[in-house]
């Protein structure tokens, strides 16, 4: 596939070549379940003329359906742009395919969606992770140059791990959220999935910066990332060791050879340990499901979407939100409970001082750090329908949420394969608003482990 | 037994900012249903709310006209509830920090000044409105998003006289600060109140009961009245505890009785927290600066300062201040202050209210009654005269006020020359009058002022005419 810088110098004539070659290509491989078109048999939804990026079903494009892949959105076609979509076609690329996602972002397999599962490129029998399973796995399939993911616990990173890809998620706020519907608002974090760490600059600078329609959006001067020569500057690195040492072997050991090639370079390594992972875990479910339970409230079947008319209005909201999924109803409800009045503050309250607590840890490594580096997932892509616990579903975020939580940018890059053939990622994470660092630390060993 | 009374009040005051107080549609009342949305205001899937900065500064002028503490820093949070006419499933309201606390104001009931403490005042984005149609409903959204300031009181007022005294004070501050414009028909000053009744002496509040949404003030002291002498009924029947629970009730204007809303209440758990597509909002240093114009209470003293008016005169002309700066246009016409008030209180809004017309478009404008008055001030009309000119110019607005004299032929006759000739003629005609007057029967007076008022087809000046016929007849 070509790269995303290579597509920006395509003559259009090219460019519209190349996407009826991804569109007669998405229909071959059809079996994979990568866009939303590809279960519903239809050629991939195109807006505008450029380069085409695929978009995740939860961000607002002009005229096309947006659903989060779940049925109560069915029929519900956006009015409007999202930012992020804006700048895309503001600047030569074009909106091309819908990707699958686990309904409204919650998941990290890509199996709760209502059109099915997605596969992993790597290996049919296997998730692509999630919740952004779709855009990772059509990047990783060369069924798109990139694509836009959202991350709201590792809802981009995750699945580029799984998939192969860089997945990167920008500082909170860095990104507007307007057009993004929301899973967890103080979490959400709309970003690049791309084939290399070149593009996902591309892509990134080109999204990001302030916007005034969304409040939570950073008033700061955006300044495009630009990418060194790799190698020239040295980092000073802090390498989560509980993290590296809870990640299956082949993980656990590819990351060290890495470091250990980090150190080589001259890079400066030091060893730190993060809180347990539990706590990011229970903190995030806390407070990612009360978000959600609100945030999920406009679902009501009134004003759009799939209503199922009941016998008065209470029997009508009823049925019309029981079309939620289990994962979405389960988080719903764990999220309406943790706001109920008498638990509010053994949950909500607590799970905000944890968050508290969570970013003064980030902030002391980041003292002496230019960058943190971890695993992205505790295991390889693991077998679809093979996590039927929801919380050992959860487990696959933890050495991700940590980044939402305190809203610093992380990128995933890939870094080896198992000897199953299967992706392993890297975990990079850097300081608010250093895009700049993050981006080369991450570049600096995408040339290291070519 | 003796009973208190304790009424505490919430109103829901619109504020008047051109968009709504997350998106930038209008705020027009009044428009076809729906028009005035965006994906904001509707709750689309990824839509986020901007805050209104002129909310912001309405909200501020109103704290420190009550002199309140503003909060510099204040959260907005999320009420959860479902509803058709909420669009998101939740309102955006103020919970822990409201952006004013602390507030007063001051009330007058039978002549006493009484300190009244206002809680808290907070932003909220206004719902939609349920249309119920036969058989089915519609949702209008055109007033989802409309800022709101809602207005908490102590449980400071003891009778429905304070509390309409109160919500006067209250609807004249927002109407003077121009942050809103308070009209209740069209739901832009909304009341709830709380009311309980306790046995005078007992320290422990009675049950409170909430009635909801009242849209004048007459209803408000209907409903108060009908709610209280419910609960000391229950107190003297011995029914107290099953009577009056703490429930929410309506008040149905037509008959005058509240009844209740729902049977047991579910006490609602809207899981307050804090939105986190809003920053805290911090309030901008320029707005405490910015000028306060006259208060009601101020501008009733200096009425009756400058212009020597009775307290109650002042107080029914301050009420409002489009009335206000109409007096105050009257009166710098050159008209004596206290004939301005007569005219204007007694015989020019007495006209207006029997038509249901607002001050604001008296078709008599100050300056027309202004000329009126001082026609009846250098003698050219009587008083009786200038009634049929205002009765005129109601009619026919665009008639100058000489014009109108003219028509009606009011002009009066001045000329003691005139007069002294009607007068003689009358006493000439009525000769054994004169006698049995001149004799001591002077009641006699008034009815040789008619004749001569009657020869004049009532043109003649009467002082005048009292005048002559007094130096003809006594003298």
């Amino acid at each position: 596939m070509v790269t995303l810088k290579e597509a920006l110098q395509m003559a259009p004539q090219e460019v519209e070549e190349l996407k009826k070659d991804l569109n007669r290509k998405a229909k071959e491989m059809k079996e994979l379940g990568g866009y939303v078109e590809q279960f519903l048999g239809k050629d991939l939804t195109s807006k505008g003329e450029g380069v085409p990026i695929a978009i995740k079903d939860n961000i607002n494009v002009e005229g096309w359906d947006i659903t989060c892949c779940s049925k109560i959105l069915q029929g519900y076609k956006a009015p409007y742009n999202a930012t992020a979509v804006e700048k895309l076609l503001a600047n030569g690329l074009s909106p091309f395919g819908r990707t699958n996602m686990d309904e409204f972002a919650m998941g990290s397999s890509t199996e709760t969606s209502c059109y099915g599962v997605t596969r992993n490129p790597f290996d049919p029998e296997r998730v692509p992770g999630g919740s952004s399973g779709g855009s990772s796995a059509v990047v990783g399939a060369g069924l798109a140059i990139a694509g836009l993911g959202s991350d709201t616990g590792g809802s981009i990173r995750q699945p580029s791990a799984f998939c192969g890809v860089v997945g990167m998620k920008p500082t909170y706020g860095r990104v507007s959220r307007y057009g993004l519907v929301a899973f967890s608002s103080s979490l959400d974090q709309i970003g690049p999935i791309t084939q290399n760490v070149e593009d996902s600059v591309i892509l990134y600078n080109i999204i990001a910066g302030h916007d005034p329609k969304d409040s939570t959006s950073a008033p700061v001067e955006f300044k495009p990332v630009q990418l060194e020569e790799p190698g020239k500057r040295k980092f000073k690195i802090a390498v989560v060791e509980n993290y590296i040492d809870e990640a299956s072997p082949e993980i656990r050991n590819r990351l060290w050879e890495v470091v250990e090639a980090l150190e080589k370079e001259g890079h400066q390594i030091t060893g730190v340990k993060l809180m347990n992972s539990k706590i990011d875990v229970a903190t995030y479910y806390i407070l990612a499901t009360a978000e959600a339970s609100s945030n999920l409230a406009r679902f009501d079947g009134m004003r759009y979407g799939h209503r199922i008319e009941g016998k008065g209005l209470k029997e009508t909201y009823k049925l019309t939100r029981s079309q939620f999924g289990e994962e979405v109803k389960r988080r719903i409800l764990l999220g309406t409970f943790v706001l109920s009045s008498g638990y509010y503050d053994a949950y909500y309250l607590k799970g905000q001082k944890v968050r508290h607590l969570i970013k003064e840890e980030y902030r002391k490594i980041f003292q002496n750090a230019d960058l943190i580096l971890g695993p992205v997932t505790p295991t390889p892509p693991f077998k679809i329908g093979s996590k039927k616990d929801p919380l050992e579903m959860y487990l696959n975020d933890i050495f991700t949420i940590g980044a939402n939580l305190t809203g610093v940018p992380a990128i995933s890059i890939p870094v080896g394969k198992t000897s199953d053939n299967l992706p392993i990622g890297l975990h990079l994470i850097a300081n608010h608003f250093q895009e700049e660092t993050l981006f080369n630390g991450a570049y600096t060993i995408e040339q290291l482990v070519k | 037994m003796e009973y208190e009374v304790v009424i505490g009040l919430e109103v829901h005051v619109q504020l008047n900012t051109k968009t709504k107080i997350f998106c930038s549609c209008p705020t027009s009342f009044g428009e076809r249903e729906n028009l005035n949305t965006c994906p904001v205001c509707l709750g689309l899937p990824g839509a986020l709310p901007v805050m209104n900065r002129e909310a912001v500064k309405k909200a501020v002028l109103f704290g420190r006209a009550i002199n309140a503490k503003i909060n510099k820093r204040s959260i907005f949070a999320r009420k959860n509830y479902f509803y058709p006419d909420l669009p998101k499933g939740y309102q955006i309201s103020q919970f822990e920090i409201p952006i004013v606390e602390n507030g007063e104001l001051f009330i007058e009931v039978d002549g006493e000044e009484k300190r009244i403490g206002i809680t808290r005042a907070h932003l909220e984005e206004d719902a939609g409105k349920n249309i119920h149609r036969e058989g089915y409903s519609v949702v209008d959204l055109n007033r989802a998003g409309t800022p709101l300031l809602e207005i908490v009181s102590e449980p400071d007022l003891r009778s429905s006289d304070e509390a309409i005294a109160y919500l006067k004070k209250l609807h004249a501050i927002v109407r003077y600060l121009d942050i809103s414009d308070a009209n209740m028909q069209e739901g832009s000053f909304r009341v709830d109140a709380n009311v309980s009744v306790r046995p005078k002496g007992q320290k422990e509040f009675g049950t409170r009961v909430e009635i909801k949404n009242i849209n004048s003030f007459k209803f408000i002291k209907q409903a108060l009245e009908y709610e209280i002498e419910r609960h000391i009924d229950a107190y003297e029947d011995g029914t107290y505890q099953e009577e009056v629970v703490q429930e929410t009730r309506l008040f149905n204007s037509r008959t005058g009785e509240t009844r209740s809303m729902r049977g047991k209440e579910e006490s609602a758990d809207y899981r307050y927290f804090p939105d986190p597509d809003l920053l805290p909002l911090e309030v901008p240093e320029e707005f405490f600066s910015l000028p306060i114009p006259e208060l009601p209470d101020e501008k009733r003293r200096r009425f009756m300062e400058e212009y020597k008016l009775k307290p109650y005169d002042a107080g029914v002309l301050t009420a409002e201040p489009e009335l206000a700066q109409f007096y105050e246009e009257v009166v710098g016409a050159g008209v004596d202050p206290q004939m301005a008030n007569s005219y204007l209180s007694v015989e020019l809004l007495g006209r207006l209210n029997k038509k249901n017309i607002p001050i604001t478009e008296s078709p008599i404008s100050a300056q027309k009654l202004a000329q009126v008055i001082k026609r009846v001030a250098d003698k050219t009309i009587s008083g009786a005269g200038a009634k049929k000119v205002l009765d005129k110019l109601m009619e026919e607005p665009q008639l100058e006020v000489d014009e109108a004299i003219e028509k009606l032929g009011l002009k009066q006759i001045s000329d003691p020359a005139v007069i002294e000739e009607m007068v003689e003629e009358v006493l000439e005609k009525n000769g054994d009058k004169v006698e049995q007057y001149r004799n001591g029967k002077t009641k006699l007076f008034g009815y040789f002022v008619g004749q001569v008022m009657k020869a004049s087809r009532g043109k003649a000046n009467p002082q005048l005419v009292n005048q002559i016929l007094k130096t003809k007849l006594d003298g």
